[in-house]
């Protein structure tokens, strides 16, 4: 059994709880221990560092100063959301490479009675420990329910690929660790050309047409390539990709419906766990037409012959704004 | 007597590059207009990333800090990695973003205030807090939407997605320890590099 340090950060103790829940279902077949940090605190997501440099980056060394205090046995502290992965590596990176900041860092931190020293930790994504470490063979070895016929989209989004400073993903702009572990789980996985494009991010919040336009364009490309559902890896992703579909949706006018799941839901499905203890239902987009596919019921279940599985390609508007995107090359016979 | 050495105050460039960790290689800028090409949201901001770099080096701090463009970055880090310079566009961009806060130029305070508001919560907790941080956003900035924001909100709550309140670390002294001493460095900091 391998062990980390785990820092889960504040979406995964609610909005994104179903992320969560799913690695905690999975961590015995992946033969990892998780040794949450303790009190850790936010990694101040993209808005602190808006605020202020300095504070932004003690409070990152704060988490790392604990991890480190906390290492036993084990430097590598794992980060599921995207956002804090990045905050938490950049921080170790930019202590290391600019010594006044290091010193100002720890100055600050002394304050509270801590200190760290750049590189005492490794940060590393739970994709890239679940691709590096446990590996795609030791996945295939617990697959008991194989996603057959189940297309997924692989999502990304941005700050796990990009800067990815050690290049631990191959590539920023097209990756394909997330499409490796998917296809070990025995799903289809869907061309996917929008995979590392941005989802919005806080522009839902601060001027919403321009979080709808990235929205939309990731949704119609799942639907386009017929996915019949999309996964990801980033808290940020997964709200905006899910609870603002239907306000995307009315403001094009237009009735997608992509059902948004984390990638470890579907590595829990696959791995034999029910839904329930997976967190899956607690979407807003509901996911169990496409779970059906597979045989998976959550609970009130409509059977997946009742829902219709219309598809949008060539649904495009005469109206439409928005730039035209490429149509996909899907044969009939794949697509059933 | 010693001389003193004439002093120029630091231009907006130079404040930039002090402003950014590492070597923020802003000044390799060529011009290329790559990150705009790459940028998801620079349709909608009043200047592209590449306009952006020629005004700093025009030293026109005030329309600079006054645009919407820092705020519209939605942190994909595209520019940054295709950049053939490797100018670190991306934190650039937040450097841009608090010297606007300091100088209070930007006229729209929506993007702004969500970052502050933001700051508040995890200063007094230590951690983020959704539905108090979208609560005063909506109320503050997108009265309007507030019914349709709060029916999600419901939808959140009542899957578990959701907390009325917000959660804290244990030590929360010490975090607002470390935060003060980081603010009082980093102003100690400035008043040095303006004398």
């Amino acid at each position: 059994m391998s062990k980390y340090l785990f820092y889960p950060g504040c979406s995964l103790q609610r909005s994104a709880r179903p992320y969560l829940d799913s690695l905690v279902a999975i961590k015995d077949d992946l033969d990892i221990e998780l040794l949450e940090i303790d009190d850790w605190n936010c990694c101040g997501a993209t808005e602190y560092i808006s605020v202020a440099r300095l504070p932004a980056y003690a409070l990152n060394g704060r988490n790392l100063a604990l991890a480190a205090n906390q290492s036993n046995g084990t430097s590598t502290v794992v980060a599921p959301c995207s956002a804090c992965y990045l905050n938490l590596a950049k921080t170790d990176r930019y202590m290391r490479i600019d010594p006044d900041l290091n010193a100002s860092v720890n100055d600050a931190l002394a304050a509270g009675g801590l200190h760290y020293d750049p590189g005492t930790v490794t940060v590393r994504h739970l994709l890239d420990i679940i691709y590096h470490q446990i590996g795609i063979e030791a996945i295939k070895r617990k697959v008991v329910r194989p996603l057959t016929g189940l297309r997924v989209a692989p999502y990304y989004g941005c700050m796990i690929v990009r800067p990815d400073y050690e290049n631990r993903f191959g590539s920023p702009e097209y990756p394909d660790v997330l499409d490796q572990v998917l296809r070990a789980l025995g799903a289809t996985v869907v061309d996917f050309p929008v995979k590392t494009h941005c989802c919005g991010g806080h522009m839902t919040q601060i001027s919403p047409p321009v979080a709808y336009e990235l929205i939309r364009r990731l949704i119609y490309a799942a639907d386009s390539y017929q996915a019949d559902i999309l996964a990801t890896l980033c808290p940020m992703c997964q709200l905006n990709l899910d609870a603002y579909q239907d306000d995307m949706n009315k403001h094009f006018a237009t009735d997608y419906s992509v059902p948004i799941v984390y990638f470890t839901q579907l590595m829990g499905l696959a791995f034999g766990h029910e839904p329930q203890e997976l967190g899956l239902g607690k979407e807003m987009v509901d996911p169990r037409p496409a779970l059906a596919k597979v045989g998976v019921a959550v609970e009130g279940m409509v059977s997946a012959e009742t829902t219709s599985t219309k598809r949008h390609s060539q649904r495009r508007r005469k109206d439409d704004p928005s730039l035209p995107m490429p149509q996909p090359l899907i044969k009939e016979e794949d697509a059933s | 007597m010693t001389p003193i050495a004439p002093t120029k105050p630091r231009s907006f460039l130079e404040q930039v590059e002090a402003g950014t960790p590492g070597d923020s290689r802003l000044s390799m800028c060529i011009q290329c207009g790559t990150c705009g090409g790459s940028c998801p949201s620079a349709e909608d901001m009043d200047y592209s990333p590449r306009q952006i770099f020629a005004m700093i080096r025009a030293d026109m701090k005030d329309r600079v800090l006054r645009s919407n463009s820092p705020w519209y970055c939605v942190s994909c880090y595209y520019c940054t990695i295709r950049c053939p310079q490797e100018v670190h566009i991306t934190d650039i961009m937040y450097t841009l973003k608090h010297m606007a806060i300091e100088a209070d130029l930007y006229r729209d305070s929506a993007a702004p205030d969500l970052s502050n508001t933001f700051v508040s919560y995890v200063e007094n907790n230590g951690r983020s807090f959704e539905f108090g941080l979208a609560t005063r956003h909506y109320l503050k900035h997108q009265p309007l939407n507030l019914v349709g924001a709060a029916a999600m909100g419901l939808e959140m709550f009542s899957k578990g997605r959701m907390d009325w309140r917000p959660e804290k670390i244990k030590q929360t002294k010490q975090l607002r320890a470390i935060l003060k001493r980081a603010k009082a460095i980093e102003a100690s900091q400035k008043m040095e590099a303006v004398a």
